[in-house]
């Protein structure tokens, strides 16, 4: 496998700078916090400066031409008042940003569960309606203007989801549930990560996040519901019947055929989401047969197994398929 | 006190006498030749391995950081596999942390603390021999692991559940535990022959207010150790028993919480930054006034800033769990704590100041090493600040803003002032100055390539990226950073070679050191360098917090063994013991001659690692009955042939004692500070996983009172009367009544262990099913292995009586043994106290 190719085709989505930026808000959560690091940075650069400047005078300063300093005022100055009078300034501005950082749930707020997994994300929208919810995995739609509630688990070690654009991270712990309510205020696409070292895949345990007005959002949870279409091209179908023989189905779920497997993320409309992988590669025809038979090489410890012993047309058979479940 | 320190006027010595004793007291303190030089037990060449293996570790770990920066020269890079880069993260950081530099700060202490405070060397040579052995062997135990290919890979701070048996089934966390536990031993015997070295080895009439700066930080860094490395020391042998054996402690599906093992680590793992920073600091305000010409400003301000520094970093642990889902409050309360620990940093950061700005400072490498460090370090202390914000740190925990924050914190608030160190103390050992030329340029590039290399990382960090990642994706922002920091560490690579071919030039071409090169103050820089194995030839009186410069001609009298023990006319090492306040000489301390014994006690225990390592139960047992044999040796101590010496100056002091003032009876007490923090860790997870838990015990478990711990209870009770007993009647020099108590608590402790057997026998539950069970058959296990102590130590008192009579001045063996009984008596109270209160049926 060319690690040319690879390099090559993994920039898709990724080129954009600042996509996955604390210092790019697209949220008030992400916001507030980027202004209290601006806060903090003009401040240190200012004490900074003020201890530069004391400890070059006192070293380059001829001897003679200085007047002694008492060292106890200096240190009580510098030492104690300085310092007590940034950090109870700081403080409570820290537990201000802190609250406003909520974990209320707000009763109109849309629930969506993350679970998780060596090295993906298993995505379960619950947003109260009777249509009920559905799966999906390694992205994340978000209605603008709507409370968003992540209810956060693992299903084997230690993780943390990460949206820097939206909200600071939280750990999904085995055992434990914990909740972190964030907001999008304006359309866009940003990029989350796993923050907690989770093993060997843990560079690529990569998530999209795409926010959309609230229109659009219903638009695509409501495609989200519904079970995965017939294939329509005789290539995609074939691949739909490879899919099923190789075994794919014992880990994949695709609703609306016979493939349940609750191993690996769900693929019903993995066509139409923007990358596979776990924000790894662009969702293309080309990637899917790339990663079917050298995914292991793709992303080092990658569960799946490669499937390597399919042939060419065989694998773009899948990949069509795979593509074709929009 | 003073009078008694002050003395009479030195007697005018005759020549030839002189010359008699200079031969032989150089020969009892000469090391031994050729291999037999593995046997050295004295400070200035234990110490001087410690820092030259300490710093060997700190080149294999700069190489591995080296080989990670290639790898993120440029995203998507392939010349690291994602399997190694993990193994070298994870070796890097275990390294740097338990390798380098909590091992090379205490050997400095072990190097010039007994020089500082006018000691031949350290109150436990032997012990000192031995850590040495445990850290090396740990060392090179934790690096085996590379040669059969399953190294560490879950951090160095080994997460669970990563690194339990279910996702990590392979040794390579076993390699970490126990290698990582091996060399833990190195540090906590290095902390308490340091504390008993700093709190009764000093000079006659260095009281504790006279005392050098640096014994004051190293005083309270070694307390730290031995209240820090305990939880970590418990939290490692739960995860490998759990590993091993399948006892649940951090196992969800069995009762256990994986955030326990964070809780133990990192109650260990903050303050360990401070166990790192403070010596490097107290190396600062050393060195500070040779160069400003002036001493430190504001001693008093500063030594309460360091233990106010020691006491805050055991509360701000919480801080590196701010992501974890921990309840507000209890972050505030955290995010409180730890900027508060920001005043007592700045206290020391403006004394600095204020010494050179008060003072007429001397531009040479270790200064701006100096100048560096208090730059660098002030970045980190600003940053440190930012992320104790707890929304903050919810951005910036776990990416490269934490990397580079910690990395200025350590880099510059430890590397530097080492740097500074081994520019100004090199001399003291080789007796050649380093070139000045070589020195700076070696400043220079380390200072700029510091900066090029981890300046940026802050920006990477907010931009997005997140630590002990592999690679990179092309194009989010992170190319020219990551680039920029790869070529920064190269430059700081360079650095290092090139002091290292000024560590090569000086040792043949550097110019003679003399006496006091840098004229210091401190009573380390007394003797000729290099400076002999004895340190000093004679122990000072002192009169001030500056002898050298009080005294001009101090080193002089020093040299021709004016002052105290300057001879060794009974051929025997010897040096002062002290009060611990006052310093007022209480009595001559012999100390040990070069010996197998530490050696083979770190082989030994090496043995018991590897057995434990490869399941091989034999090799472990084998290894602890060595040990056994060895310690027994080692304690064995000869009886001095008289009881009292001219100590020199018409001094007579009494030899060796054994009482409440000893030097052992102070260490055997610290050790158990050591013991007892392990124990309260252990007390500390049953409570815990309670709290955790949804049902505790769980159905069915709770256990009953019943014959057998109404028993054991019982004889804990009787075992009290016998250990006060041991220690009125060895204090009275009653031999009889002394071997009568003692042999009535080795009776009720044997009775007791069959009891407490029977007490594990009835628990109503297995121990593998659920973290209950577990946690509770931990505690009893532990209170039996005390129990069995204290009864080992009750034999071997009742060995010495038999063997020596009482001498009321030297009855440590039986003192010994009633503290153990007393305090194996008062862990078994609590532990029946703890699981047959809490635990009862509701």
């Amino acid at each position: 496998m060319a690690r040319g190719a690879i390099a090559l085709l993994t920039l898709g989505l990724c080129g954009c700078e600042g996509i996955q930026s604390a210092l790019s808000p697209l949220g008030p959560v992400a916001r507030e916090i980027a202004a209290l690091w601006w806060w903090m940075f003009g401040v240190g650069v200012a004490v900074f400066v003020l201890v530069l400047t004391a400890l070059l005078y006192a070293v380059f300063s001829h001897p003679d031409r200085r007047r002694t300093v008492d060292p106890e005022r200096m240190i009580l100055g510098g030492g104690i008042v300085l310092p007590v009078v940034v950090l109870s300034i700081l403080l409570p501005f820290g537990v201000i940003v802190g609250a406003s950082v909520s974990d209320e749930r707000a009763p109109e707020a849309l629930t969506i569960r993350v679970r998780a997994h060596q090295w993906w994300w298993d995505i379960e929208y619950d947003d109260g309606t009777p249509a009920g919810g559905f799966t999906t995995a390694n992205e994340l739609y978000l209605p603008v203007g709507r409370q968003i509630e992540l209810i956060l688990t693992s299903a084997d070690v230690i993780h943390s989801l990460w949206l820097p654009r939206l909200a600071g991270k939280l750990d999904l712990i085995p055992g434990r549930t914990n909740r972190l309510v964030v907001e999008a205020d304006s359309a866009g696409i940003l990029r989350g990560q796993c923050a907690e070292f989770c093993g060997l895949g843990h560079a690529k345990m990569a998530l999209v996040a795409v926010a959309v007005p609230p229109e659009e959002f219903a638009a695509w949870a409501d495609a989200q519901r519904r079970p995965a279409a017939e294939p329509e091209d005789e290539l995609a179908r074939r691949g739909g019947e490879l899919f099923a023989a190789a075994g794919c189905a014992l880990c994949h779920a695709v609703r609306g055929t016979r493939a349940w497997g609750r191993v690996g993320p769900d693929l019903t409309h993995v066509g139409g989401r923007l990358t596979i992988g776990a924000g790894l590669l662009d969702t293309t025809r080309d990637n899917l047969a790339l990663w079917i038979a050298h995914n292991g090489a793709l992303k080092p410890g990658n569960r799946m197994p490669d499937f390597a012993d399919l042939d060419r047309q065989q694998r773009d058979a899948i990949a069509a398929y795979l593509e074709s479940l929009e | 006190m003073s009078e008694t320190v002050a003395g009479p006027m030195p007697r005018p010595r005759r020549d030839d006498a002189v010359d008699r004793f200079e031969d032989r007291f150089d020969r009892v303190w000469a090391p031994p030749k050729g291999i037999r030089r593995v046997c050295a037990v004295n400070n200035s060449i234990v110490g001087r391995r410690f820092i030259v293996t300490g710093f060997f570790f700190f080149l294999i770990g700069g190489v591995l950081a080296l080989l990670m920066r290639t790898q993120l020269l440029v995203p998507e890079n392939g010349f690291l596999s994602a399997e190694l880069y993990d193994q070298l993260f994870t070796m890097h950081g275990t390294t740097m942390m338990f390798l380098f530099a909590v091992p090379i700060m205490e050997a400095f202490g072990v190097y010039l603390i007994p020089a500082m405070v006018g000691a031949h060397d350290m109150a436990f040579p032997r012990l000192g021999a031995y850590g040495y052995g445990c850290f090396l062997l740990g060392g090179i135990l934790i690096y085996s692991s590379f040669i059969v290919g399953s190294v560490p890979d879950g951090g160095w701070f080994m997460y669970v559940p990563l690194t339990s048996i279910e996702f990590s089934p392979d040794k390579s966390q076993d390699f970490w535990l126990l290698g990582v536990t091996f060399v833990e031993i190195a540090s906590i015997t290095g902390a308490i022959e340091l504390i008993v070295t700093i709190l009764k080895m000093r000079a006659p009439g260095m009281s504790l207010d006279r005392m050098p700066i640096f014994a004051w930080y190293m005083l309270a860094v070694s307390f730290m150790i031995v209240f820090g490395f305990p939880p970590l020391v418990l939290g490692s042998i739960l995860l490998e028993v759990e590993r091993t054996f399948g006892l649940p402690f951090y196992d969800v599906a069995r009762g256990g919480d994986p955030l326990l093992w964070q809780h133990l680590f990192w109650i260990f793992g903050h303050p360990e930054v401070y166990i790192i920073f403070l010596p490097a600091a107290g190396l600062v305000s050393a060195m500070l006034p040779s160069f400003a010409r002036s001493p430190l400003v504001a001693y008093h301000l500063v030594v309460l800033a360091v233990i106010g520094t020691a006491f805050l970093s055991f509360g701000l642990w919480v801080h590196h769990m701010y992501a974890t889902g921990i309840p507000r409050l209890a972050l505030s309360f955290f995010a409180g704590a730890s900027l508060a620990v920001a005043i007592p940093s700045g206290i020391q950061v403006f004394a600095w100041i204020a010494t050179l700005w008060n003072g007429r400072p001397r531009l040479q490498t270790p200064l701006l090493f100096i100048i560096g460090f208090i730059l660098i370090f002030v970045i980190g202390g600003l940053t440190g600040v930012m992320v104790a914000m707890v929304p903050f740190d919810w951005q910036v925990h776990d990416t490269y803003f934490v990397v580079a924050h910690f990395h200025y914190v350590l880099i510059g608030g430890m590397v530097f002032p080492l740097f500074a160190a081994f520019h100004y103390y090199l001399p003291r050992a080789t007796g050649r100055m380093l070139a000045e030329p070589l020195g700076k340029l070696s400043f220079w590039l380390m200072f700029v390539g510091f900066n090029v290399s981890f300046l940026p990382m802050h920006l990477t960090g907010l931009l997005g990226m997140p630590r002990r990642v592999y690679t990179y994706p092309e194009g989010i922002g992170w190319d020219g950073l990551n680039l920029t920091s790869t070529l920064g560490a190269y430059v700081v690579g360079a650095a290092v070679l090139v002091f290292l071919a000024n560590v090569a030039f000086s040792v043949f071409r550097g110019r003679d050191a003399g006496t006091n090169p840098w004229e210091a103050d401190g009573l380390e820089w007394g003797s000729r360098s290099p400076v002999p194995p004895y340190n000093l030839r004679s122990i000072p009186p002192v009169r001030s917090r500056h002898p050298l410069w009080d005294e001009p001609d101090l080193p002089r009298r020093i040299q021709n063994a004016e002052e105290y023990l300057g001879t060794a006319p009974e051929g025997k090492r010897e040096s002062m013991v002290t009060t611990v306040v006052g310093g007022a000489p209480e009595y001559v301390i012999r100390l040990p001659h070069p010996t197998f014994v530490p050696v083979l006690a770190a082989i030994a225990t090496g043995a018991m690692f590897v057995g434990l390592l490869v399941s091989a139960y034999a090799v472990t047992a084998a290894g602890a009955a060595a040990l056994l044999a060895v310690l027994l040796a080692w304690w064995w101590a000869p009886a001095p042939e008289k009881p009292t010496k001219d100590a020199g100056r018409g001094l007579t002091l009494p030899i060796e004692l054994g009482d409440r003032r000893s030097a052992g009876w102070l260490g055997a007490v610290v050790f158990l500070f050591v013991d007892l923090s392990i124990f309260l860790s252990l007390v500390y997870s049953y409570f815990y996983l309670w709290t955790a838990a949804e049902l505790w015990p769980p159905l069915g478990s709770a256990p009953s009172v019943g014959a057998p711990v109404v028993t054991t209870a019982l004889l804990l009770a009787l075992s009290l009367p016998a250990a006060w007993l041991t220690t009125r009647a060895v204090g009275r020099g009653r031999r009889a009544l002394a071997a009568v108590a003692l042999a009535a608590a080795a009776v009720a402790l044997v009775l007791m262990l069959l009891a407490e057997d029977a007490v594990i026998g009835s628990l109503p539950f297995r121990i593998d099913v659920h973290a209950y069970g577990a946690v509770v058959f931990a505690m009893l296990v532990f209170h039996a292995v005390h129990a069995a102590a204290a009864l080992g130590a009750t034999l071997f008192a009742l060995a010495r009586i038999a063997a020596r009579g009482v001498d009321p001045e030297r009855t440590l063996a039986a003192r010994v043994a009633a503290l153990l009984t007393f305090y194996a008596a008062a862990q078994g109270a609590i532990v029946l106290a703890v699981i047959y209160l809490t635990g009862a049926p509701s």
